[in-house]
């Protein structure tokens, strides 16, 4: 097929009208040319034998009657080893390649291989000639950091049975040598390299089929493990005003989450965050492989600041590169940071096509676009029978801090969980700010459910009487009503809030969790001897104390013992009984 | 091929539309009417209608004025001549002083590769204890100061700049009205801080679209001097009139508004100005603190709420004080671990128990009985409000610190602050005005 031109006829912002001569498609790529620079952009409209593009790049310097190359193919990813480790813009340009090539700035029209064309990789055949295999089945493997990257055939190939006609032995390729060739039932032969291309629009299918999440994936943070957990292949969404800890929670959770690889896409956001991790994760070690953190993450950043089109590919970039790794069995977690910026994106274009808005201004297909995002998360069993999984966590940053708008509406349809964040909690140093009472989880813990069940309702409790207290003051409140809202203001300081910064209490073992939570449930579920509301005030204040210094002991340290035993010191001072409702604990008492 | 046009096609509000050839995207023109000459730019192009906005306003402008285009996109002279001077929006002398063409520079550049960034690490320190102890100010942090119309926030803007250790201060004005101008001007030039600052200043009584190119010029110098290692403050003043400036281009333009009639891409354009503040790698730093007012006290509007989720985190003035709850300094943790060992610690459980100050004083009001817990609270709240928390306090970080133990100590017991026992036993003023009443009653 001839590959379509055309000439620039219209500009207006990051959008360029173009007369085409040809065949073209919709989400073509296609290039503008502006003197020696090739502008990467993307047909987003079509009408007659005009059509409309979205830029990657500012348009300053483009004039009426500059020419434009269409490329005949969709936006595409490389993908193949070498991702792990990389810091990518929104089109998967190497981030510290350009600035080894450009300097301090973001010169446009530059693009770079997204994977080393140089570098050999060591390759071990999975496969003999004249096995038999589908799509997406690995004929080898190399070995990427401490993963066992699969040499796959590709994806976009159809789904047909293949014949390994040949393959290599044992040796380093690069990534573009042909290693194996498969023939199909018709005969017709295709050479396999090491890496191939997939259109990022499109959700990875090629898997034997999908499941129900129901394996937690650890955060580490007691919130939402106890909570709020997620599910390896869920959803989550974290909507929050600015300055109540979204970004601060994602890096928490990039750090900690007990998966296999981690994906952080920075759209359109502070540039400031992104070198953070950037900078940080070389130096950090993962406490499970013992490697640099970086080794088991990729950056694809699109900050604020560059060019809006390439923040919309930048999602779908990540969750493309996500899907990739889930069919080598792998645990992925995605993490967008945000998503708003991206429905944002979105925004922009549709009122430059003059669209007919939707609420907010938003285009009437957000919802349909967010959910299809989302639903490219999830559990499946590959061909081989093992399990891979992509679970996506996303922030929304809802204008004003209002719930109620598009975004945050969209997304709460297809999520698996809810972790609001309060502007009340963060005002109040309450970190992290999740909402215990108004957030939800669809997912299964890991801790005992009636004992969660037990806190949340004691959560809600101390809160009613809270408010009650504010009506009509705490000498109209009973000494039982206060001890209930005492219990549930202790909960939440020792146990809900967490220190991110404290080097122990930053991340709390599953281990730990059960261990502290069973000591906390059992102060909960009791009734104490107090005299006055002065004395139970006191006497809450100094298991607070203990707690929040037994918070900063290292699991099994011998203060850690310490500081327990004070604590069960001081709780059998005041201590009357159990809760008679709860079995468990009838027994010990 | 600089053709001069002598027919404009349609004029609306500040934008013309003329018909001409080979003419580039955000290219600069020279508009000649009876009122003088004014500069103007290309902001859209559709066969062979160019649309331009003129800086210096439409009004008055006819059909039969003369555009001369340039071919160049809009730029600024940098040298170190521009030190001590004063221009307005489009980089014209408001100083009678000589006009600069020497290295002219463009403006509105590309942003700066992540990957050429490095994570901040110095404090700026301004001697203010709500910013230097609670929410540190960081070396290439963009900081808005969240404010109602009537707070003082140019004397507070003109109290970092004279305060602040920084090589370079860059005052930019946009819509700012004449009395704060010359306000700005008397109160560096008393103070010393004259010849490391410089102005680009458009007054409320400039042409409107002059002002959308303040931010921009302003952030051009800064880079270049960044560039060359200063460390650069760049003051902005005040933003909520830069995007209604914008917001008038777009309706006139004709462009869907999106959220109270401001354009759709005002989150981007925004954070294409706020995102210029940058640590480079071996070299310089751009540090942005930019006054946004907020209508009627809403936090919620656009302006502000875009401004809050670009920026890292924002200085919330409020009755004359930086209000600790809603002023934010995300990068703060990135300094206030290197300065005292008690630093972060005091620093959150001050605005925790300040916080709990805050109820009491609330059912205080409502006429319930003060508890003994309320009563300490209540006097904490006072002390901490008169003793830290008035903008005229001036002291060094580590003072501020120790005064922070003496007003704790002078109000509660050791373990009622909610703080680490070590850290207590360690700073707790030996001679506890708290501890030392109970010990008398004893």
């Amino acid at each position: 097929m001839d590959k379509a031109a055309g000439k620039v006829i219209g500009i207006t912002g990051n959008m360029v009208t173009v007369e085409v001569d040809g065949t073209i498609a919709m989400n073509e790529v296609g290039y503008v040319i502006v003197g020696d620079t090739r502008l990467k952009s993307e047909i987003i409209r079509i009408s007659g034998t005009t059509a409309e593009l979205q830029v990657f790049e500012m348009t300053q310097g483009v004039s009426v009657g500059d020419s434009v190359e269409f490329t005949g193919e969709m936006l595409s990813v490389t993908l193949g080893p070498g991702l792990l480790g990389q810091v990518y813009d929104g089109l998967q340009n190497p981030l510290p390649e350009l600035a080894e090539q450009c300097g301090f700035f973001l010169q446009r029209g530059i693009y770079l291989d997204a994977l080393d064309g140089t570098k050999k990789w060591k390759f071990s055949p999975a496969v003999k000639k004249g096995d038999s295999v589908r799509v997406s089945d690995a004929v080898g493997t190399v070995k990427e950091g401490i993963f066992d990257h699969r040499i796959m055939v590709p994806f976009y190939l159809p789904e047909d049975e293949y014949t390994v006609s040949s393959i290599t032995e044992e040796g380093s390729f690069t990534i573009s040598e042909t290693v194996c060739t498969i023939s199909n039932t018709k005969g017709r032969t295709y050479d396999l390299s090491m890496s191939f291309e997939w259109p990022v629009k499109r959700a990875v299918k090629t898997y034997a089929e999908r499941l129900k999440p129901d394996k937690p994936m650890i955060t580490k943070v007691r919130l939402i493990d106890t909570l709020l957990p997620v599910a390896r292949g869920g959803t989550y969404c974290i909507p929050g005003p600015f300055g109540a800890g979204k970004t601060v929670l994602q890096q928490i959770t990039s750090r900690h989450a007990e998966v296999d690889i981690v994906i952080i896409a920075a759209c359109g956001e502070r540039a400031g965050e992104v070198v953070e991790t950037l900078k940080e994760f070389p130096e950090l070690t993962d406490p499970r492989t013992g490697k640099s953190l970086m080794e088991r993450t990729i950056i694809i950043c699109n900050t604020s600041s560059m060019p809006v089109a390439a923040r919309e590919a930048s999602v779908y970039t990540a969750v493309t590169l996500a899907e990739y790794y889930r069919q080598m069995g792998l645990h992925v977690l995605l993490l967008a940071d945000s998503t708003s910026r991206w429905a944002q994106a979105m925004r922009e274009m549709s009122g430059r096509l003059e669209e007919i808005p939707g609420e907010e201004a938003f285009p009437a297909y957000l919802e349909s676009v967010i959910a299809s995002f989302y639903e490219r998360a999830g559990v499946v069993r590959l061909n081989d029978g093992s399990l891979g999984s992509v679970t996506i966590g996303g922030t929304v940053s809802p204008a004003g801090g209002n719930f109620e708008e598009p975004v945050t509406q969209a997304t709460l349809k297809v999520v698996g969980a809810f972790h609001g964040l309060s502007r009340e909690r963060s005002d109040a140093r309450k970190y992290p700010a999740i909402h215990p009472l108004e957030s939800w989880s669809k997912y299964e813990g890991v801790i005992e459910k009636p004992k969660v069940a037990y806190v949340t309702d004691l959560l809600f409790r101390g809160e009613e009487v809270n408010q009650m207290m504010k009506v009509v003051g705490e000498e109209g409140t009973s000494n039982e009503d206060y001890v209930i809202y005492l219990k549930s203001d202790f909960i939440d300081s020792v146990y809900l809030q967490q220190n991110s910064f404290d080097p122990v209490d930053g991340a709390v073992s599953i281990e730990r969790q059960q261990y502290v939570f069973d000591r906390l449930f059992k102060i909960a579920a009791s009734e104490f001897e107090v005299e006055s509301k002065e004395d139970a005030r006191h006497f809450f204040n100094q298991l607070r104390q203990l707690y929040i210094d037994w918070n900063g002991a290292a699991w099994d340290s011998d203060s850690f013992q310490e500081i327990e035993q004070s604590i069960e010191e001081k709780f059998k001072q005041k201590w009357i009984s159990y809760d008679s409702h709860i079995k468990s604990l009838r027994t010990e008492a | 091929m600089r053709k001069v046009y002598t027919r404009i096609e349609s004029i609306s509000g500040n934008v013309i539309t003329v018909r001409a050839e080979g003419i580039k995207n955000g290219d600069l023109a020279v508009v000649n009417s009876v009122y003088g000459s004014s500069l103007a730019n290309v902001i859209r192009l559709k066969h062979d209608q160019v649309s331009l906005q003129v800086f210096a306003g439409a009004r008055g402008v006819s059909t039969g004025d003369e555009v001369r285009f340039l071919g160049k996109p809009m730029q600024v002279s940098f040298s170190d001549n521009l030190l001590g001077r004063i221009f307005d929006g489009s980089g014209r002398p408001r100083d009678n002083g000589p006009e600069l063409k020497e290295n002219m520079i463009d403006i509105g550049g590309p942003s700066v590769n992540p990957a050429k960034r490095i994570i901040p690490k110095n404090m700026i320190r301004t001697g203010i204890p709500m910013i230097d102890v609670f929410n540190s100010l960081v070396e290439s942090q963009k900081l808005p100061i969240f404010s109602v119309s009537g707070e003082p926030y140019n004397p507070l803007l003109a109290r970092i700049a004279l305060q602040a250790e920084v090589d370079l201060i860059i005052l930019g004005g946009i819509g700012l009205k004449y009395d704060d101008y010359l306000y700005f001007r008397e109160t560096l030039e008393e103070g010393g801080a004259m010849s490391r600052t410089i102005f680009f200043v458009h007054t409320a009584s400039d042409p409107t679209v002059e002002g959308l190119l303040v931010p921009d010029v302003s952030l051009a110098v800064a880079e270049q001097f960044a560039l060359q290692g200063k460390k650069v403050l760049v003051l902005l003043t005040d933003m909520t009139n830069f995007a209604d400036a914008m917001k008038e281009i777009a309706i006139t333009m004709e462009q869907v508004p999106s959220n109270r009639g401001y354009p759709g891409d005002l989150y981007s354009q925004l954070a294409s100005r706020y995102e210029k503040a940058v640590d480079f790698d071996e070299a310089g730093s751009v540090t942005i603190l930019a006054v946004t007012t907020m209508p009627g006290d809403d936090v919620t509007h656009p302006v502000p709420d875009n401004t809050g989720y670009i920026t890292e985190g924002q200085y919330y003035l409020k009755n004359g004080r930086i209000e600790p709850f809603g002023s934010l300094s995300r990068l703060k943790q990135q300094v206030n671990d290197k300065t005292r060992d008690d630093h972060r610690a005091l620093m959150d459980g001050m605005i925790k128990l300040y916080a709990s100050y805050k109820e009491s004083l609330e059912k205080k009001s409502m006429g319930f009985r003060m508890s003994d817990w309320d009563k300490k609270l209540l006097s904490y709240g006072e002390l901490f409000e008169e003793k830290m928390m008035d903008l005229s306090v001036n002291i060094p970080l580590e003072q501020a610190l120790d005064l922070g133990w003496e007003i704790l100590s002078q109000c509660f017991e050791k373990d009622e602050t909610g703080l680490r026992s070590g850290l207590v036993n360690k700073h707790w003023p030996e001679d506890a005005a708290y501890g030392k009443d109970t010990a008398d009653e004893k």
